[in-house]
């Protein structure tokens, strides 16, 4: 664990009174001022209403108020979450300057929990990557070590919290943009379970696979995190209908008798410092008490395949609302069919186009039953080999990334390459359930090695137990 | 063989598509409200707008309105599924319309025309309607060529049920009918105002022809339909268009036709090799809607009784012929029931029957005119106190003032039925007075008796009842 304050620490601190939110965000804001021009985490930094913020928390706790779990918890967003009347880019420019009119369940939730928002973070554009190089604003440089990815797509979300900008911070997960880059920067990052956390004002990269989660320096603040944000929003007709579950006071209770899922038949392509780093977890496991057992994935090495259909053809139908029509940027032409083809042509980057042209092609008539359909029938089989191992394990240890953080340009030319980072971390979105990745030791220069934690539909505790014993044993 | 109106030996095969509004307060997937003629872009909100970030919530009175459309139908509601239909227009914010495709909620229904015909409904399933656009410059209102549009977002997202029939429609009559049926049911289950005039009812006609026993021909997808009447129009210019083609040794292709109303024609709009690949796939971001039965059945407890039923009911009541004008209009304009409590208050229902069509146009389910001053109406002129003519003028005044004693009405008008001996000397009066006329009359030219009874009612001005006087009439010639 890193040696800055945890937003568990802060809250505590802002509501006792023995430190002000305005003293917590300028700290904050100072280390912004140091290192950001350097990182690059933020689309946009919003310092003043920052201050401004922090002030009237403390004005309120000073008249004795309770201003929430996260009293004074300064906090960064990824930039595709909409904040209402604060620029939302998903750091493409076809977005460049629009505002939405409204918040996002998880920003009200926030707010009225005590945070306070610091900025917003740089993400591949539209979520699409594995390194935030798909940027239309700049890459983001890893905290750790800047000649390095931070990974992505929420690696500005991840850098923010790596490099004590935010005490925490919010990211998506469609195929691993929350855990890949937590374990790249060295941080805890947390998929909750499909239908936890509402995905209402989250701008939609592929709807049955994105889910919003946190970003911390520990798994307490993660559990925290995840209670304020999930629950019931009837805004999200996907939503579980089921209150936010209890995590926090789940921490500590060990793994003793717990059942750890080790996958014998896990896909190749990790790195041997990665692995290496797996086989201490597991080690470290059964020395808490817990039993490690082996278990059958045999569909997973489908599910990359199965991935890159699904999602880009939710893509191509999520994104073709950026028309120039009604907001963002239009580019003007002599007809209708002109105006949209040069809107889009210059609006998106590469990787976009590339995953609408994918998504569409896979959908077309002729080719949907071969394509999708199929993908569709890969994501129940791995569903079901997950139900079969949830019969014997109760989490699934995996490496979270195949690798430490990677030289920038080190997997831009060949697409295939990049889309290879999220072998391990796929399949959970495929499936709904949760998974976290957990900081555990360092690999390859001194880089932070994440473990990922797997576990089925709503099985946040547990995942949460076990998370808490690899961080102590860290 | 039905009489279709087309040449020897052709037989027209029409399915109808129908959309519907639903009249629901809100959108069928926010809470904007659902409100035809507000200014433009006011009943509008992130999910409307297709914002980033915004997602749909299904309407649940929405469903409750559609599942009654499908009961009212005799269909069965299944579990059903929403999909997402593709496509770029500028007044499609999303660039997709939620829809449901190959899993709706009401399927297997069918519709009785009056007379006894059925037409097959395969299915009625629920949909939003997208914004509307308006096209300035340029030629005939197209995007293309315009020089700017405009788009209200205010009908986008109005919830829509599309009711789709088998072809099974054989004429352009039973295609009126359908519609004209199919809106009365959507009205009396309050599901729709199914105003075609508006937009809240829209019809598309798949024509085709063929000769008795062929397969089914090539089919014309008719849209731009906006009356019943050009309905009926539409389908028969299309079906001798068609058959004119096939005589001629030519082929039809299957297309969207545009209805003219202008110059009486169909054009081609688009042709199938043109159609939108809309890539339809399950709309993430809904849940399955499987109404349970529970809820099923709770709707058809509560499903009115059926304008089917009403005019079989009001047809018994008043004695009339079923399939009369009288009880269409009556029962269309919901005055059934009004009708049965006069009966209830004593009244004659024939002649209210006769009354309430008459001179209730304006009125409404709910007539001011209390039903037994109607009642007492009918009563005075079933027992000859007042002649039909006076009858109405009481009415007139009763209608007016919303009620009144008829009694005192015709008294104070100085209407008194005369005596059946006063009759016959006006009788009398204007035998003498016409007296060609009344040889011919006698001679068995009925139409001269026109001109008797004008004579007699003018003398009696206006007093005599005109039924007697021509019983009398008759008496004498015959006697």
């Amino acid at each position: 664990m890193s040696n800055f304050s945890t937003a568990t620490s802060i809250a505590h601190n802002v509501a006792s009174g023995a430190q002000s939110a305005v003293s917590v965000v300028e700290e904050h804001l100072q280390r912004i001022g140091q290192r950001e021009e350097e990182v690059h985490a933020f689309n946009l930094v919003t310092s003043a209403e920052a201050r401004e913020r922090a002030a009237d928390l403390d004005a309120r706790i000073a008249r004795g108020e309770n201003v929430g779990l996260l009293a004074g918890v300064p906090i960064a967003l990824k930039d595709n979450m909409c904040t209402r009347g604060v620029p939302t880019t998903c750091s493409s420019k076809i977005l460049e300057g629009w505002k939405p009119p409204y918040n996002a369940t998880v920003v009200d939730k926030l707010f009225a929990a005590g945070a306070v928002f610091v900025g917003k973070t740089n993400l591949d554009e539209f979520a699409m990557g594995s390194s935030t190089e798909n940027s239309a604003f700049g890459p983001t440089r890893n905290p750790l070590d800047t000649s390095r990815v931070p990974g992505g797509s929420s690696g500005g979300s991840a850098a923010a919290v790596a490099a004590g900008f935010a005490a925490v911070s919010l990211g998506s997960d469609t195929g691993g943009s929350i855990r890949q880059p937590a374990a790249l920067c060295g941080v805890v990052g947390v998929k909750p379970t499909y239908g936890l956390v509402s995905r209402y004002g989250l701008v939609a990269f592929a709807s049955s696979l994105d889910q919003i989660g946190p970003f911390s320096h520990s798994v307490a603040d993660a559990a925290l995190l995840t209670e304020v944000i999930a629950g019931h929003d009837p805004m999200d007709s996907t939503s579980i209908p089921k209150p936010a579950p209890s995590l926090v006071s789940v921490l500590g209770r060990g793994v003793e008798g717990m059942r750890i899922g080790r996958v014998a038949d896990l896909p190749e392509g990790a790195d041997a410092d990665v692995l290496a780093r797996l086989d201490a977890a597991f080690i470290a496991l059964e020395k808490a008490g817990a039993t490690i057992v082996d278990v059958k994935l045999p569909s997973l090495s489908y599910a990359l395949t199965a991935y890159y259909l699904i999602a880009p053809a939710e893509a191509s139908s999520n994104l073709a609302r950026y028309d120039g029509v009604r907001y963002g940027n239009r580019v003007a032409a002599n007809d209708m069919n002109n105006m949209y083809a040069d809107t889009r042509a210059a609006g998106f980057g590469d990787e976009v186009k590339r995953r609408i042209m994918l998504g569409t092609y896979a959908l077309s008539a002729g080719y949907y039953d071969a394509y999708y359909g199929k993908a569709l029938k890969v994501r129940r089989l791995i569903s079901n080999d997950f139900a079969a191992a949830y019969a014997n394990a109760d989490v699934i240890l995996t490496p979270t990334s195949p690798t430490v953080a990677f030289p920038f340009g080190a997997k831009t030319d060949d697409p295939l390459t990049m889309y290879l980072c999220d072998i391990f971390t796929i399949p959970t979105n495929l499936a709904g359930h949760p998974a976290m990745s957990v900081p555990f030791g360092t690999g390859q220069a001194n880089m932070p090695v994440g473990v990922q934690i797997l576990a089925p539909t709503l099985g946040e505790e547990a995942m949460f137990k076990v998370a808490a014993v690899l961080e102590s044993a860290a | 063989m039905i009489d279709n109106g087309l040449p020897e030996g052709w037989e027209l095969v029409v399915g109808l598509e129908v959309h519907v509004e639903l009249a629901t307060k809100t959108k069928l997937f926010s809470g904007s409200p659902n409100r035809f003629g507000d200014e433009p872009n006011t009943n509008i909100d992130p999910v409307t707008l297709g914002l980033p970030g915004a997602l749909p919530v299904l309407n649940q009175h929405a469903v409750e309105l559609a599942m009654r459309i499908g009961l009212a139908l005799n269909c069965t509601v299944k579990p059903s599924t929403f999909h997402r239909k593709n496509y770029f227009y500028p007044d499609l914010s999303k660039a997709y319309q939620i829809t449901q495709y190959d899993e709706p909620l009401n399927v297997d229904g069918f519709l009785m025309l009056p007379g006894g015909v059925r037409i097959g409904v395969e299915r009625a399933h629920m949909e939003e309607d997208t914004g509307k656009s308006t096209h300035f410059g340029g030629a005939g209102g197209r995007i293309h060529g315009s020089d700017y549009s405009l788009i209200d977002f205010n009908r986008a997202g109005v919830p829509l049920v599309e009711i789709v029939s088998h072809p099974d429609v054989r004429t352009a009559e039973q295609a009126r009918q359908y519609v004209n049926e199919l809106r009365a049911i959507l009205v009396a289950v309050g599901a729709s105002d199914a105003k075609m005039e508006e937009g809240s009812m829209r019809c598309d006609a798949n024509v085709s022809v063929r000769k008795y026993g062929a397969e089914l021909g090539t089919r014309c997808e008719i849209k731009n339909v906006n009356s019943v009447r050009s309905l009926g129009k539409a389908i028969e210019y299309e079906a001798r268009r068609q058959i004119d083609v096939l005589e001629t040794g030519g082929t039809i292709r299957q297309e969207t036709r545009h209805w003219d109303e202008t110059d009486g024609r169909t054009h081609t709009l688009r042709a199938k090799v043109d159609a939108n690949d809309y890539r339809y796939f399950l709309e993430p971001d809904l849940v399955m809607l499987a109404p349970d039965a529970e809820w099923v059945e709770r709707v058809r407890a509560a499903l009115p009784v059926l304008p089917a039923a009403r005019r079989t009911n009001l047809a018994i009541l008043t004695g009339a012929d079923e399939d009369s004008e009288a009880i269409a209009v009556v029962v269309e304009r919901g005055q059934d029931t009004y009708i049965e409590e006069v009966k209830n208050s004593g009244g004659d229902a024939g002649r209210a029957l006769v009354w309430v069509q008459q001179s209730f146009a304006e009125e409404g389910n709910a007539p001011r005119l209390p039903a037994k001053d109607l009642a007492a109406l009918t009563v005075l002129e079933r027992d000859g106190k007042l002649t039909a003519t006076q009858a109405k003028t009481v009415l007139g005044d009763m209608l007016e003032a919303g009620g009144g004693d008829p009694a005192a009405i015709a008294a104070s008008k100085g209407f008194e039925a005369l005596d059946t001996s006063v009759i016959e000397g006006f009788v009398n009066e204007g035998i003498a007075a016409q007296p060609d006329a009344w040889a011919k009359y006698c001679a068995g030219e009925e139409k001269a008796m026109g001109a008797l009874v004008g004579t007699i009612m003018k003398l009696s001005k206006g007093k005599a009842d005109g039924k007697v006087v021509t019983a009398i009439l008759q008496q004498r010639r015959n006697g």
